[in-house]
């Protein structure tokens, strides 16, 4: 799960990580009244979006009156902002993050992450802070520094202290530098991040180590036992097609094809999009219907699916092992009734009771053809949606 | 001989007792599988399936001697199962539970290490099918009827789609030594390298199929020890070439992040190794039964 910067902000700085003086704002109105609250020459007035590279999209202003703030929230507010980041439908500006302006004699780069080699959490800095790591470990990978922590006894500070030394920060400043590592850490240790981000991490003209910005994300699997993290959730910059299904326990990704897809796993899921463009189509989803493809469950993932309009065509394809074909075949039919689908639905079943399931399918006098294997499905799913007309 | 789990490795269920643990103890039981118990904290000295529970996992191994275990427990709590396991001396186990916490499994990994190499315990999964040496023994929650006794070794992270290498085998007249889930989590048991390695030792496996998917480094890692210490051939399909940078793939591991993760350069560094592709996962079989019959005319 992701969220904003002024939550990542406001998390860190429990943690003993200094910010700037800021507030939050969702009128040109407020974001005036927010800067006098806070006072100074300069402020920033920053797009909220779950997505980076904002600056370069016209998400970050810096400004120096109240004409300007108010000007440069109109701009952004109810607009979508499109970033590298953010795909080319762009995510929903619905609020700004008004900062005091910052003095920045040096920049750094600083993140914490799952090192997934390693198994454990990796602490990695910069000192060329405001790209993003990826072009920096292509232009100047030796400034790369990284630290990997013991989980049995966590960071040290001579381990925060090392990166400090390394990235060449002055004696006098170490200190503060440690602090801030350390803090970042335990925030991600105690509130179960996968991700810490602050790009850049500078040190002022006035010799103060502030986060300039800061991007936290969590794992969805801890959430149970992390309900302050969970609150956190901005539905708005979610797609709305996935909102829909993970409000309704399925697992569910949004594409940009014409073929949705119903798959129980993961794996398999993945694997049946792969058919589907080997065959020559497009899907427009991934969906794992999980454990228990049981009627109620199959009618919940064609609804989801067929939110997506460009659907052309449904793929099913279930790989029965706890559960039967028949049913899973039943809920199918249920499914196709109840929601009057018109559209070729393509289903393929394996495993438990296969033949029983395939028998059910075609005798449905349903819309419906069925599939022996997963090319087949996916050449006849292909050739479905190539047959129906747009907007079906 | 299969690895990890035969007819007579004696077996252990945690979370025995509760609605998924018995209905998967059932069908393991069924299958043929040396099911000697199972524990449940506080229900310790009664009978379930005709099993004795037992209330830890070291008074389990004390009274059964068991070998193996299969963890039921729900993810708030499996990985501390998990290390209970380890600490009772338990040499293999598999945990099916799906959504453990990343911080818990770097716990538990952390803590495996606290036993010599000797001792340690293999962990497979979390977030998996189980393990089956087929005809033998199930240490899983998949259909035991689709897998065929046989030859090749299998290694996945998906269940549902290794069921769908085990039917295309299968059809194929071909069938496998052992099939081990090591699951979709980003921090998990055994890697594919791992497991490939206990195939290559393997005098019932001939030939191994790694069926992985985008995100992580477990791949490549594997195909420099295929390269570099096997002798028998591995066949290989990665799932998720279709999938979009940046986005999970329902498994909480199937995310690509960074270079070397997505499902074309996993193939690629796969291919650089001498391992054979199955270009699409409609091939999984043929191309295993491809490999099986260049090492048949070899013979």
């Amino acid at each position: 799960m992701d969220i904003h910067e002024y939550q990542a902000k406001e998390l860190l700085s429990k943690f003993g990580v200094p910010i700037p003086r800021g507030g939050l704002a969702y009128s040109p109105e407020q974001a005036t009244y927010r800067a006098n609250e806070i006072g100074g020459a300069t402020w920033v007035v920053k797009a909220q979006i779950h997505a980076g590279a904002r600056g370069k999209a016209g998400g970050v202003k810096i400004c120096r009156s109240d004409e300007e703030i108010w000007e440069a929230a109109d701009s952004m507010l109810g607009k979508k902002l499109v970033t590298t980041q953010t795909g080319p439908q762009g995510k929903l500006v619905s609020r700004l993050y008004v900062e005091e302006g910052t003095n920045i004699d040096k920049e750094f780069y600083l993140s914490l992450t799952m090192d997934r080699g390693k198994e454990r959490i990796a602490v990695v800095a910069s000192a060329a802070g405001g790209m993003d790591i990826e072009e920096i470990s292509a232009s100047d990978p030796d400034s790369i520094l990284t630290v990997v922590v013991d989980p049995a006894v966590g960071m040290q500070g001579f381990q925060a202290r090392e990166i400090a030394f390394g990235l060449g920060i002055e004696p006098e400043l170490v200190n503060k530098f440690e602090r801030t590592i350390l803090g970042c850490y335990r925030a991600f240790r105690d509130l179960d991040a996968t991700m810490v981000e602050i790009n850049p991490l500078v040190i002022t003209k006035e010799g103060a180590v502030v986060a300039l910005d800061a991007k936290m994300s969590f794992d969805d699997n801890a959430l149970f036992r992390r309900p302050q993290i969970s609150e956190l959730r901005d539905k708005s910059q979610e797609d709305s097609r996935e909102t829909y299904a993970s409000d309704r326990g399925l697992s569910y990704v949004g594409l940009e094809g014409d073929i949705g897809c119903i798959v129980n796993g993961a794996g398999l899921a993945m694997a049946t999009l792969d058919m589907i463009k080997v065959s020559g189509g497009e899907p427009a989803n991934f969906l794992d219907i999980g454990g228990g493809a049981s009627p109620e469950r199959v009618q919940k993932s064609f609804r989801a699916v067929l939110r997506d309009g460009n659907v052309k065509a449904v793929l099913v394809n279930v790989f029965a092992g706890i559960n039967r074909c028949d049913w899973v075949a039943k809920g199918v039919v249920l499914a196709i009734e109840e929601l009057e689908i018109k559209i070729p639905v393509i289903v393929r079943l394996a495993g438990t009771n296969v033949d029983e399931g395939r028998k059910i399918i075609s005798e449905s006098g349903l819309n419906l053809l069925t599939a022996e294997s997963l090319r087949d499905a996916a050449e006849k799913a292909v050739a479905a949606a190539k047959q129906t007309p747009a907007a079906a | 001989m299969a690895i990890f789990i035969n007819e007579h490795t004696k077996i252990l269920i945690q979370g025995f007792t509760g609605r998924i643990g018995t209905f998967h103890a059932q069908e393991m039981i069924d299958y043929g599988t040396n099911v000697v118990g199972g524990v449940t904290p506080g229900k310790g000295g009664t009978e379930h399936l005709g099993r004795p529970v037992f209330n830890t996992v070291k008074g389990a191994v004390a009274e059964t001697g068991a070998e193996a275990s299969i963890v039921f427990v729900p993810p708030p709590f499996a990985a501390d199962a998990i290390m209970e396991a380890a600490d009772a001396g338990i040499k293999f186990c598999t945990c099916i539970t799906d959504g453990i916490p990343a911080q818990d499994m770097i716990r538990v990994k952390r803590y495996m290490r606290r036993y010599k190499k000797e001792n340690r315990m293999r962990l497979a999964g979390p977030n998996c099918a189980g393990t089956i040496s087929p005809g033998r023994a199930m240490l899983g929650i998949m259909p035991g009827h689709i897998y065929a006794q046989g030859r090749v070794g299998v290694i996945g992270r998906s269940g549902t789609l290794g069921y769908e290498a085990a039917e295309q085998l299968k059809a194929l007249g071909l069938g496998i030594s052992t099939s081990v889930g090591i699951g979709g989590d980003p921090i998990n048991g055994a890697s594919f390298k791992d497991i490939l390695e206990e195939f290559e030792n393997d005098p019932e496996t001939d030939v191994v199929l790694m069926i992985g998917e985008i995100g992580g480094p477990q791949e490549a890692e594997a195909a420099t020890y295929a390269r570099d210490h096997m002798k028998k051939p591995v066949v290989a399909y990665i799932a998720g070439l279709s999938a979009p940078k940046g986005r999970r793939m329902g498994h909480a591991g199937a995310i690509v992040t960074s270079y070397g993760e997505a499902a074309a350069e996993k193939v690629e560094i796969l291919k650089a190794a001498g391992v054979t592709i199955a270009p699409t996962p409609s091939d999984m079989g043929s191309t295993v039964a491809e490999v099986v019959s260049k090492l048949k005319s070899a013979a």
